[in-house]
């Protein structure tokens, strides 16, 4: 290659690529990097000022009641939605591979539907559904209670309301998933199956013995996901549809950072929250992943 | 005997199947039920069909709460984003996946290290950045330029979409064999003509692919935009939030569930014309939120 045509492609190089680095570097790197830099700084609505306080912002969350609520919320939300949502998805993902019948790509479509509505949406729905007085679920329930029964408070009862955001979240969930499964289970060969069957193996028995271990890494992979995703999806969701309430049962992890940093004015514990949040999620995928981990099955 | 035993087990499976359908199919069909009902349909058994079409909330919710306002400056800015998107990612993906020079490897880490940030991470510092900007501004114009900015917002939106479209166009590139481009070198094609007319037309399934999650994500985005608008430039989610709020106290139902219907409409066409793409193509999609 002589020197022009060398030129040229570094000015193709160049000019290709700089537009994608300075926006990520205008709009994520240096965010992230303030993100870390504001936490070692006390800085809210009454100091105008920016104040180096070093590791202060941490030690003052270690001690923050409202913060613990905010991860033990978290922590609750992230087993029942990975708990459930996994146990619902997989079999499901299971009957629509392996039982063979008319309607399956129509189940199919149905089941993926949440996923691509708005949190927004996604909260106003739920509200309609638990109203106390007109919701959808109170008026079932009324069929079997005396006519002057109160209805249950499903956002306004600090004990259920955890509950309920739950289910919001893994109506939204399950499809997604679904799908996700069914596509590593459509590459499990249909003659381990067929041998099983003349072995005797009952449906029960093949799931966990063959589509269980066969789908092992995808589900491995999809328990990040879990983690991730509910710590966000939680935040987007309470925001929308409790505002954190009744009296904090609701706060979750990015809503508590969301309110002390927006709300609250206090940019640099906010931001700490959010770094604790960042690590934390980090170390529990990473748990997961060390737990989970198998010899995986060849076929 | 066998075959009675796995009738059985097929009407069970069925069973099951329909009534988690029920469960996803009943509360949206409901919505689009209620945003047809009169306000005092409302009050009393929620399960009743609606006596008559009550085509006026969905006049109130597009003039009264400015849903339609909201509806023009969603498609604008999710249309905003995906070209910008596409423009900026486009040839970043495709040099990063097909040329090779020095700093190739740390762009390409650069660039993965992306889809491990959230944009619910960074939402406070973007909004405290473009404040310190408009701030600057204010004192040389009177007035901010980069809150309330849907331009901004779009190119907020494009930039956190990067990492991830990158990561699945750039895949895409690594797949096609390299003879198209020595043919068209051959052919005495410079670099921007053989990336133009060549190879950027050869990505279009994957471009289809980007643009279809894309969409939703953008369309269906709120945190930022309500962070970064807080004056009456409202997108359609944040606009929605802002009914329901306001439902609470004004017990406008049929406004709120017409506002509801506008939103998720758009989304549900799109979903039905190109389902297969999108449920085949999320097993490279990633994680949501």
């Amino acid at each position: 290659m002589n020197g022009h045509a060398k030129r040229n492609r570094s000015i193709f190089i160049v000019l290709a690529l700089a537009p994608a680095i300075i926006l990520m570097t205008i709009f994520m790197l240096y965010p992230v990097l303030s993100v870390f830099q504001m936490s070692l700084y006390r800085w809210g609505g009454y100091s105008p000022d920016k104040e180096f306080i070093g590791f202060q912002n941490f030690v003052t969350l270690a001690k923050d009641m409202n913060f613990i609520r905010a991860m033990q919320n978290t922590i609750v939300l992230i087993v029942l939605v990975t708990v459930v949502t996994l146990a619902f998805a997989l079999v499901f993902a299971a009957i629509l591979t392996r039982v063979k019948f008319k309607g399956v790509g129509l189940f199919r479509v149905i089941f993926y539907i949440p996923n691509i509505l708005s949190i927004v949406v996604i909260s106003a729905i739920f509200s309609a559904i638990y109203d106390p007085a007109q919701g959808l679920l109170n008026s079932v329930l009324r069929l079997f209670h005396p006519s002057n029964w109160q209805g249950v408070q499903w956002l306004g009862n600090e004990k259920l309301v955890i509950w309920s955001v739950a289910i919001a979240l893994i109506w939204q969930a399950i499809g997604y998933y679904m799908v996700m499964y069914m596509s590593a289970m459509a590459s499990i060969p249909e003659d381990l199956y067929e041998s099983a069957s003349l072995d005797g193996a009952t449906a029960v028995r093949q799931f966990f013995t063959i589509t269980i271990p066969l789908t092992w890494n995808t589900i491995r992979t999809t328990l990040t996901f879990f983690v991730i995703s509910t710590i966000n999806l939680s935040f987007l969701l309470v925001t929308a549809m409790t505002g954190g309430g009744p009296n904090g049962s609701t706060e979750v992890f990015l809503s508590y950072m969301y309110k002390q940093a927006n709300t609250n004015s206090a940019y640099g514990y906010g931001m700490a929250i959010g770094v604790v949040v960042f690590l934390f999620s980090f170390a529990l995928s990473a748990i997961l992943q060390g737990i989970t981990k198998r010899d995986v099955y060849e076929f | 005997m066998e075959n009675k035993h796995t009738g059985l087990y097929k009407a069970f499976v069925y069973l099951v199947l329909i009534l988690l359908a029920i469960v996803i199919v009943v509360p949206i069909a409901w919505v689009f039920l209620a945003s047809v009902k009169s306000n005092a349909e409302f009050y009393g058994n929620p399960w009743t069909l609606p006596k008559s079409f009550h085509w006026e909330n969905f006049t109130s919710a597009w003039t009264t709460a400015g849903m339609g306002k909201y509806l023009g400056n969603s498609v604008f800015v999710t249309a905003l984003s995906l070209i910008l998107l596409i423009i900026i990612a486009l040839p970043a993906s495709y040099v990063l996946a097909r040329f090779h020079f020095v700093t190739q490897k740390f762009w390409n880490w650069f660039f993965m290290l992306g889809l491990f940030i959230n944009a619910n991470y960074i939402v406070v510092p973007i909004f405290l950045m473009l404040l310190g900007g408009d701030n600057f501004f204010t004192k040389i114009l009177g007035h901010g330029i980069f809150l309330n900015n849907l331009w901004m917002l779009s190119l907020v939106y494009a930039s956190t979409a990067l990492p991830f479209t990158i990561y699945l166009l750039s895949n895409y590139f690594r797949t096609l064999p390299a003879s198209f481009e020595e043919a068209a070198y051959m052919d005495g094609a410079g670099y921007f003509t053989t990336f133009l007319k060549v190879m950027a037309p050869m990505a279009r399934p994957s471009i289809i692919t980007v643009i279809l999650f894309n969409f939703l994500s953008f369309w269906n985005e709120y945190i930022m935009a309500l962070t970064l608008i807080p004056g009456d430039n409202k997108t359609l989610p944040v606009g929605l939030l802002n009914l329901s709020a306001a439902q609470k106290s004004a017990q406008n139902y049929g406004q709120l569930y017409a506002g509801l219907v506008i939103v998720m409409l758009p989304t549900l066409i799109l979903y039905i014309m190109v389902q297969k793409q999108l449920t085949e193509g999320m097993t490279v999609g990633g994680v949501k939120g």
